[in-house]
Formats: structure tokens, C-alpha cells, sequence
């Protein structure tokens, strides 16, 4: 039996100090016991002499200076991991909350990880079919990949990201992908409509979920997405299944960091977030990704809302830097009824290279992938030029590429939620947009392709 | 040897007590677990230790044990190849040892393997004379690299012995009679990382650093021994620019260091790297590669000491009289790494939140690339060029990081989003970005590949330049509303960026191009404009001019095998001329 304290001596925030402890350490998860029996969990955050600074993972209320109990449990926060779990529901600190019965744990693993070594990592190289064109044909999702989508308020994330998790499929083969799905402060609403779309397609039988909502205590959002990833690393790397996790919002995971540090009185970075936010994200992002010698998988798309929609305010802003590429989503593209409005020109996926072309899709996927942004971009523009100076002022070749854009976007980009289209109905319809240019102005491809797809009709 | 304990642990700081006889930036090792850390401040016999491994788990109380060292890289035989993390243990022994694909903490772990046996041949005799920096032998390390074994710093003294045949690292290969006795030396020395390798003198750079890489060889060159800067937002292609330059930069050795990136990138480095060929010695890249990989999610403080291990081994192999460069992606985590450690320090901090000797920190990185001649009779020139990518929020560059960084280098490539996004690469900002080297790399230009070098490229940038003031108009009033000359200037322009600048990395051919076919793309897309000018003078139609087939061929140029470039660019400029020659008959015609 673990020793216990009463000699809490300060609770502000999530933050608590409990004096004259013994062999604490730090990171060491603890138990608060109230005067009612109830019990709650927070860890060690810093450890001087016999003075332990603690960090509350649920709300401070009722917590009672001179009669609540603390215990430190001699080691890290820890989550029982078994197969079973999946199809199950927990809160976010990895409590069963669908009233079926405990998962017996086959083991109980460091809810941190350890971090992977890059030595042993395998590159991720293989195509994975969504079904969306704007992801598959221009910024394609690979086996391994974290690829987050960049959202703001009121656009439909959810419904892309439910869509790629019931479409993902690895072609060649009929290995399903297991879903890991952490809520972290969204309403109850928007986690029911995850819940919902995997119940209709029966992905529900192979779905981990682990949900915060937006009433859920903020601090708990905290350890959310590592129970998620914990549970992941195990069906992947030990279960060898092929995971695909989706971790939504990270802006509300974000804003709970910020609080505890705002609560620790740290020097604050960018606006407000703490200096180690980086680090943070980075040792959650990094844990997607492939091994040597392992079958499995981790493949991620975290979901952000920007606020303001601004990509540099600081949590799109990190996340890019150690993400392989994002997925963006635009409230112009949503206002002129595109589904999903995927803005592909600053949207990137940094693995798709490796994961497209001969073998892997098709050999004029890489060369038509480029002609196509280059044309939308520069139909864009042309787009731009006629509204300042009307549709007089441009070229005849611009007055195409305007024409292009406006295909571009309604026969690529849009294709609604349901349409499930396979990588080569994608790239025909890439060919048939480029022929609306003539051919001297497709110069991002080589001729031998140009003859063969170009020409044929 | 003096043994501390724990008395606060918070995140990579620990604090210990009864210090007093431990040096500042001691190597020291902490709990039973054996974490490595270092000190990096003393109060009274209180020391402030920043720990290189995840410290959960620790607590008051426990062992402090300082090694009396500060910390150190090895350099000998076995570097070549080699992954690394940010204090030099070999990742690929760590995977060996712990049969696991994850780090786990407290591994001790030799940095150069100590049962290779390496092939050690002689270049001194018993009774030679030798100072330190004075080579005693080489190993051929790899094919294409040869390791010169040099007598450590402070070693002066005559040969007593001296072997040759088949020898571990740490086996006496020569031993040298100094005034305080004889010394035993073997093929490995450590050295601080710290700490600056000592040279004899410094010189200007006075080569450039040839990458084949357009934008960068022709517009903004990088002198060996020279340092440079590509900051930019994510997603314009930092990484991708660094790859390119460790792939095909003209360099003897690269030494990479990735900080606080991506786990993938650095595989992506070691997957590919063996596959590709060296286009001056024709043997795999990697042969001639370091890599340093501290991955964002590995622990925070050894981010900071990657940066200082990695450019240790670049000078190591500079005093060995090689061109070395070193690419560090990036800067900008490094310096995040020395913000947590500030901050957890209690520092006052500097502007947002980074430590006031940002500044300082980065010039004395950087000061360390350079052009030297290295210690020894001998007098070898050796190059330590540096690249650092910066990786500045939201991609405004006057955040704390960029500025200290441009205040000290010579070369600036801005990456800009906007180009990335239509999908330029490299998205190097040609108006942004500059080199400070152009005038003194440009003799070299001049006199190595061709006379016109400098003159094309200052009347490029000049059309890039003019482009951008008539674009001013162009959204004001349209295209129509230019003049036929400007708007073949403007045709021009985009012929230069499509054509020329443009490079596309992913393509077998496109990814490397020779000096000489630079120039000859060069001089394609100038002649196209200087030609078409003088034919609008002459009365030939501007939409003519655009429309003319040759066009299509100088933007295929860039595809062009090495070995057909000069055939191909009499073919081109033969057709060019023909063509508008025709264009001017047709309207007298």
C-alpha cells in the first residue's frame, strides 16, 4: 500500500503542490482520494527536495486542503492494452465508458512511449486508395503517413475525415484498417457523427475509441491522445494491424496545454503557447510511422480548426513542421458548394513521391499530378486578372486556363462525401481536364505520355 | 570523481547537490539508470544539469556522478556511414543491442565500433620529426574516402615506433617521444564538442561549392568554406533543398544533421542515400556521408548537442585537408531546444521567449565553417561550408532566429510559400535571396566554365527584375495594355523561371545539372530574348515570337542527357535562329 499525504498545500488551476513527500518521482502518476471516497488522478510535473508540484488530469472541485488524500502509485501513467480493445469506448484517460465489461490488459504500457529509433524505422511507400481525387491524385496519403487536415470552424473536416475512414483501402489487398479515433473537447454531437458513420459500415468492430468531449475536464485532454497512440503502437506493432488513427481537434488538445503552462507561470512563446509545444506535438505526431520487420502500421490525420483561419498562428503552424504534408480546407471553395473543399494548391502530401507512379498507380501520375497544379495555378490567376480588368483583358490562353480552373474545380475537386472514385477513374479525369489545353502548353510532361494518354480519345 | 544526488528534477533539468568539485560542462551521469547529462550551471555546490535522455522516473535523492570530461566525440575510422544520435551513439549499435526499434534510456554505447579492424598504413618512420596535425597514416575507409590519421593537439615529438597491418581503434599504432615522455597513439582522439578543432590560419573562401543545382550555382552561389542560410515556411521545401545539396554537392565529405525533424526524413536519407552514385567517383553517396539524427520526438537537450557533435566531425575531417560540408536541418529546433533549457533555467528571457545569447550562440556555430589551413608542416587546405535551414513561424522572417541567423551569413536563399504552392521548386525567392560571394566566385565562373557567365546571369536577373515592377502593372491594366517589347520581356521572364530556374529534383536527369549545362540553358533562354528583340525591331509579331515551336525545345532542355548537351544546344539555337529569321522575312514578305 502506497503511502499516503494529507499534506496538500496549494491547489490553483490543474496544478497542486503536495509537501513533505517521500521517493517521488518525477512524471510518477498519483491518486487524489476526496473526503467521499472519490478518486481522482494527477502526476508529478516537477519534484524538488520533498516538494512535488502535481498536475490534476481531471477538475480541481471538492479537492480539500486539510482532509483529501494523495498516493503516488510508483509509476507512469499506464494503459492495459489488449485486442479486445477494439470496438470499445473509453474516456480519455482510458476508462471503459460503453458499459461492457474491463478489458482484461495483456499489457499495461508507458502511455509516453518510447521514441522511435530512426534507424529502424521503414519508409512509408504505399499507396493508399481514399477515393478522394484531390487527396489520391494530388496530395497522395501513404501507408505510415501523418497527414493532418487543416480546418476552421464550420467547415465539414469531419465528414472528409469519416469518408477517408470508411474508403481507405490499400489496393491489392483486403486487409481492412483498424481505426483509432480520439475525441479531444468536441461536442458530443460531432463525436456522435464519427461514431454513427462508423456504425453504418460496421467499421465499428475494428474502431478504438477514446473520447473526450468538449464538457470533459481540459486537462484530460492532455493524456487523450497518447492512450489513443498507446493502444495504436500495440495493434500496429505488436498486433500487426494496420492502423489509421484520427485525432480531432488538436486545437482544443493545444489550448490545454496552454493552460497548464499558463498555470505554471512559464515563459510563454507564441501567443501564449508554451516554448515546448513543438516538442510536444512532435513526440505525439512522430509516433506514426512504419518499422523494419514489423507487418503493421501507423497512419494519422489529426484534424485542427485554424483559429481565424490563419495557417501561421501556432498550432497549424507546428503541426506543418512535423507533419508530412497537410490537407487544407477552404471557406471560399465550401461557399461555392465544393465537396470536399480541398484547397489543393497549399495543400502537400511530402510522401506522396515515393508512393505514386509505375507500379504503385500509374506511370503518368507524378507528371499529370504537376501539370495540374502548375495549370490551376495559373488559371487562378487568370481568374484573379478578370475580375480587376474583365474577361476582355486576357489572353486567349489565359481565357483557357481560366475555363480549366472553373472544370478544375468542379469535376476534380467535388465529388461529394458518397463517391468512393478509384485511382484511375482520378487520373482520367486529370487527362480530360488537360485536354481543354492544348498539348504545347503541357510541358511538365514528357511526350511519350503525352502520345499515349494525351492523344487517345 | 565527485558524487552528487538529486535534489529537483523538472523535465530535462535536474538539479544536484554537493557538486562543488564537478567543472562547468562536465559530462556526468545520473541515477542508477545512468542518464547521460551535462552541467551546465554551478551554484555554490549546487549544479543545473541538462539530462540528454527522458528523465521520468528520477527523483530526489538519487546519484550524481560526474566523469570529470566534458563532453566529447570520438573521431577515428568508422565514422563514415554512420548514423548517429545528437552525442554520437551509433543508432544502428543501439537497435543491436536492445533488439528493439525503440530508444530506450541509459544505453551505453561506444561511438566508433571497437572490434572493426582497420587497415592502417604508415606515412611516417621511426626518427621523423612530428607535430600535431602531422599525418601518421591513412585507412582507406571506404572506396571513395581515405582517413588520415593525424597526431592529436599538443603532441610534438620524435617517432620511437611505428606499425602498419590490421588494427581495432584503440590499439597503439605509433608511439611518439615528447619532452613530458613517450605517447602512445592510436587511430581514434575525442574531442570537445565545444570546443572549436584549432587550425593554423583562416583564409577567404575562394572556390565555389558546386551543387548542380540551378538557382543556387547560377543566381546565388555558396563558396567552399562559406555559410548559408534557406529559411522558410513548411512545405517550400527546406528539406528537400538540403537533400539535394548533401546528394550532389561537390563536397569530399557531408555531414547531415537532422535536429528535431522528421523520423522519416532521416530514413528517407539512409534508404536512399546507398542507392545513389557520386557523380565524381562513382561510388555510393553514403560512402562519403555522417549522419547526426535527433528526431523531434527524441529528448530535448540532445537536440542541442547535435548541432556541436555534428560540426566537430565536419572539422575533424576539414583538418584532414578535405572540402566538408555540413547541412543542419534545422537551426530553428535547436534553438527552441536552448529556449526550453533557458526557461526551465529560471533565465530572463530575450525577445519571445529565447534565451538573450541566441545570438552569440548561433555566430559561434557558424564561425566554425570556414576555409583553414589545418595544423601540420604540411599546410593542407581543408573547407567546412555550413547550410543551415531555419524554420521561422508562419514564415515571417523577423522572428528572433531568422535575424540572428542573417546577421552572420553570407548566403540567403528565401524559400517563399507562394511559389511552393505553384509548385516552383526549388521555391527560391529570386528577388528575396542573395550571395554575398557572387563577386569573388564570379571570377571563378568566369575563367572555369565560361566568359559570358556573369554577363547572362546579371541580364537574367535583371529581366526577373523588370518582370516584377511590369507584373505591377499587368494586374493594374492587364496584359494587352504592355508594349510588344515589354511583353516579351515578360515572356522572357517566365521563360527563365520555367525553363531554367525550375528544377525538378524527382527526375533521373533533372535532379543534377553540370556548370556547362547551365551555361548552355542560360544562354537558351537569353538567346530567345536578345533574338526576339531584335527581330521586333525588325517588324516581326510579338504573338509570333511566343508562338514559335523552338520555344517548346529550350524548356525540354533542361531533360537533355549530360553526355548529348552540347550537340543539342547547337540543334536548339540552330533552329532558333532559323526560325526567326523566318519570322522577320515573313513580314517583309
Amino acid at each position: 500500500m502506497p503511502k499516503e499525504y494529507r499534506t496538500i498545500q496549494e491547489v490553483a488551476g490543474p496544478l497542486m503542490m503536495v509537501k513533505s513527500v517521500e521517493n517521488v518521482k518525477y512524471d510518477e502518476l498519483g491518486e487524489i482520494e476526496l473526503s467521499n471516497g472519490e478518486v481522482r488522478r494527477c502526476k508529478v510535473l516537477e519534484i524538488e527536495d520533498d516538494n512535488a508540484l502535481v498536475q490534476l488530469f481531471e477538475s480541481s472541485t471538492g479537492i480539500n486542503l486539510s482532509n483529501s488524500k494523495v498516493r503516488f502509485l510508483g509509476r507512469s501513467m499506464e494503459l492495459g492494452v489488449s485486442e479486445d480493445m477494439l470496438g470499445r469506448v473509453f474516456d480519455g484517460l482510458g476508462r471503459t465508458i460503453d458499459n461492457g465489461p474491463e478489458i482484461l490488459p495483456d499489457e499495461r504500457r508507458d502511455i509516453n512511449g518510447l521514441p522511435m529509433n530512426p534507424a529502424a524505422r521503414a519508409y512509408p511507400s504505399e499507396f493508399i486508395q481514399t477515393g478522394v481525387s484531390a487527396i489520391d491524385g494530388l496530395n497522395t496519403l501513404v501507408r505510415g503517413q501523418k497527414l493532418p487536415i487543416f480546418s476552421a470552424s464550420g467547415l465539414p473536416h469531419a465528414q472528409l475525415a469519416a469518408q477517408i475512414a470508411r474508403q481507405a483501402k490499400v489496393r491489392g489487398t483486403d486487409e481492412q484498417f483498424a481505426v483509432v479515433f480520439a475525441a479531444m473537447g468536441i461536442t458530443f454531437e460531432e463525436a456522435n457523427f464519427f461514431i454513427e458513420s462508423f456504425r453504418e459500415t460496421g467499421a465499428i468492430d475494428r474502431t478504438v475509441l477514446f473520447i473526450n468531449l468538449a464538457n470533459d475536464p481540459a486537462v484530460e485532454r492532455i493524456s487523450t491522445p497518447k492512450m489513443a497512440l498507446t493502444a495504436a503502437e500495440y495493434l500496429a506493432f505488436e498486433k500487426g494491424m494496420h492502423v489509421l488513427v484520427i485525432l480531432t481537434d488538436i486545437t482544443n488538445y493545444a489550448d490545454a496545454l496552454r493552460e497548464v503552462s499558463a498555470a505554471r507561470k512559464e515563459v510563454p512563446g507564441r501567443r501564449g503557447y508554451p516554448g515546448y509545444m513543438y516538442t510536444d506535438l512532435a513526440t505525439m505526431y512522430e509516433r506514426a510511422g512504419r518499422q523494419r520487420g514489423k507487418d503493421g502500421s501507423i497512419t494519422m490525420i489529426p484534424i485542427l480548426s485554424m483559429p481565424e483561419d490563419d495557417i501561421t498562428h501556432p498550432i497549424p503552424d507546428l503541426t506543418g513542421y512535423i507533419t508530412e504534408g497537410q490537407i487544407i480546407l477552404s471557406r471560399e471553395l465550401y461557399r461555392k458548394g465544393l465537396t470536399p473543399p480541398i484547397n489543393v494548391l497549399p495543400s502537400l502530401s511530402r510522401l506522396k513521391d515515393k508512393g505514386i507512379g509505375k507500379g504503385k498507380t500509374r506511370e503518368d501520375h507524378a507528371a499529370t499530378m504537376n501539370q495540374l497544379f502548375a495549370a490551376y495555378a495559373r488559371g487562378k490567376d487568370a481568374k484573379e486578372l478578370m475580375v480587376i480588368l474583365g474577361e476582355a483583358a486576357l489572353s486567349e490562353t489565359d481565357l483557357i486556363y481560366a475555363k480549366f480552373a472553373d472544370a478544375f474545380e468542379e469535376k476534380y475537386i467535388s465529388q461529394g462525401y458518397e463517391a468512393d472514385r478509384s485511382i484511375e477513374e482520378t487520373l482520367e479525369i486529370g487527362w480530360d481536364l488537360l485536354r481543354i489545353l492544348p498539348r504545347s502548353e503541357l510541358k511538365r510532361i514528357n511526350d511519350a505520355m503525352l502520345d499515349k494518354y494525351y492523344e487517345k480519345k | 570523481m565527485s558524487t552528487g544526488r538529486i535534489k529537483k528534477v523538472a523535465g530535462p533539468l535536474v538539479i544536484a547537490g554537493g557538486m562543488r568539485d564537478a567543472n562547468m560542462f562536465d559530462v556526468v551521469r545520473v541515477s542508477d539508470q545512468r542518464l547521460i547529462g551535462e552541467i551546465i550551471e554551478m551554484h555554490g555546490d549546487e549544479a543545473s544539469i541538462q539530462v540528454y535522455e527522458e528523465t521520468s522516473g528520477l527523483g530526489p535523492g538519487e546519484p550524481v556522478v560526474s566523469t570529470d570530461a566534458p563532453l566529447s566525440v570520438e573521431l577515428g575510422p568508422g565514422l563514415i556511414g554512420a548514423i548517429y544520435d545528437g552525442i554520437q551513439r551509433p543508432l544502428n549499435g543501439i537497435m543491436e543491442l536492445t533488439n528493439s526499434n525503440n530508444l530506450s534510456r541509459g544505453i551505453d554505447i561506444a561511438s566508433l565500433d571497437r572490434k572493426a579492424v582497420w587497415e592502417f598504413v604508415p606515412t611516417v618512420a621511426v626518427g621523423d620529426e612530428v607535430e600535431n596535425g602531422d599525418i601518421i597514416g591513412t585507412v582507406q575507409e571506404t572506396p571513395s574516402v581515405v582517413q588520415k590519421i593525424m597526431v592529436p593537439y599538443g603532441i610534438c615529438g620524435t617517432v620511437k615506433e611505428i606499425k602498419a597491418g590490421s588494427f581495432t581503434v584503440e590499439e597503439t599504432v605509433c608511439v611518439v617521444a615528447t619532452k613530458d615522455g613517450d605517447k602512445e597513439l592510436s587511430m581514434m582522439q575525442k574531442w570537445p564538442v565545444r570546443r572549436g578543432r584549432p587550425y593554423k590560419e583562416k583564409l577567404p573562401p575562394a572556390q565555389p561549392l558546386v551543387t548542380g543545382q540551378r538557382v543556387v550555382d547560377a543566381f546565388f552561389p555558396i563558396a567552399k568554406g562559406g555559410v548559408a542560410a534557406v529559411p522558410g515556411p513548411f512545405g517550400s521545401g527546406k528539406t528537400v533543398i538540403q537533400h539535394q545539396l548533401a546528394k550532389w554537392a561537390e563536397a569530399d565529405i557531408v555531414v547531415y544533421i537532422g535536429c528535431g525533424e522528421r523520423g522519416n526524413e532521416m530514413t528517407d536519407v539512409l534508404s536512399e542515400f546507398p542507392e545513389l552514385k557520386d557523380p565524381k567517383t562513382g561510388e555510393s553517396l553514403m560512402m562519403r556521408t555522417v549522419l547526426i539524427a535527433n528526431t523531434s520526438d527524441m529528448p530535448v537537450a540532445a537536440r542541442e548537442a547535435s548541432i556541436y557533435t555534428g560540426i566537430t566531425i565536419a572539422e575533424y575531417f576539414r583538418d584532414m585537408g578535405y572540402s566538408v560540408a555540413l547541412m543542419a536541418d534545422s537551426t530553428s529546433r535547436w534553438a527552441e531546444a536552448l529556449r526550453e533549457m533557458s526557461g526551465r533555467l529560471e533565465e530572463m528571457p530575450g525577445e519571445e521567449g529565447y534565451p538573450a545569447y541566441l545570438g552569440s550562440r548561433l555566430a559561434q556555430f557558424y564561425e566554425r565553417a570556414g576555409h583553414v589551413i589545418s595544423l601540420g608542416k604540411e599546410g593542407r587546405e581543408g573547407q567546412l561550408s555550413a547550410i543551415g535551414a531555419v524554420s521561422p513561424p508562419g514564415g515571417d522572417i523577423s522572428e528572433p532566429v531568422s535575424q540572428a541567423t542573417l546577421r552572420i551569413v553570407k548566403v540567403f536563399w528565401g524559400l517563399d510559400a507562394e511559389l511552393a504552392h505553384q509548385r516552383h521548386f526549388p521555391a527560391i525567392n529570386w528577388l528575396t535571396s542573395y550571395s554575398l560571394y557572387i563577386d569573388s566566385m564570379g571570377k571563378w565562373f568566369d575563367e572555369h566554365v565560361s566568359p559570358e557567365w556573369m554577363t547572362i546571369r546579371q541580364h537574367l536577373m535583371s529581366l526577373l527584375q523588370e518582370e516584377a515592377s511590369l507584373n505591377e502593372i499587368v494586374k493594374m491594366v492587364g496584359m494587352d495594355a504592355l508594349s510588344p517589347t515589354d511583353r516579351l520581356k515578360m515572356e522572357a521572364a517566365r521563360s527563365i523561371r520555367e525553363d531554367f530556374l525550375h528544377q525538378n529534383s524527382f527526375d533521373e536527369v533533372d535532379t543534377y545539372t553540370s556548370l556547362q549545362k547551365q551555361m548552355n540553358m542560360m544562354k537558351l533562354v537569353y538567346a530567345f530574348y536578345e533574338q526576339s528583340a531584335e527581330a521586333l525591331t525588325k517588324g516581326a509579331a510579338i504573338s509570333d515570337l511566343i508562338a514559335m515551336e523552338s520555344r517548346e525545345r529550350i524548356g525540354r532542355y533542361k531533360y537533355t542527357l549530360e553526355a548529348n548537351i552540347q550537340a543539342e544546344y547547337d540543334k536548339i539555337s540552330g533552329e532558333l535562329a532559323a526560325e526567326i529569321a523566318n519570322l522577320i522575312g515573313k513580314e517583309e514578305r
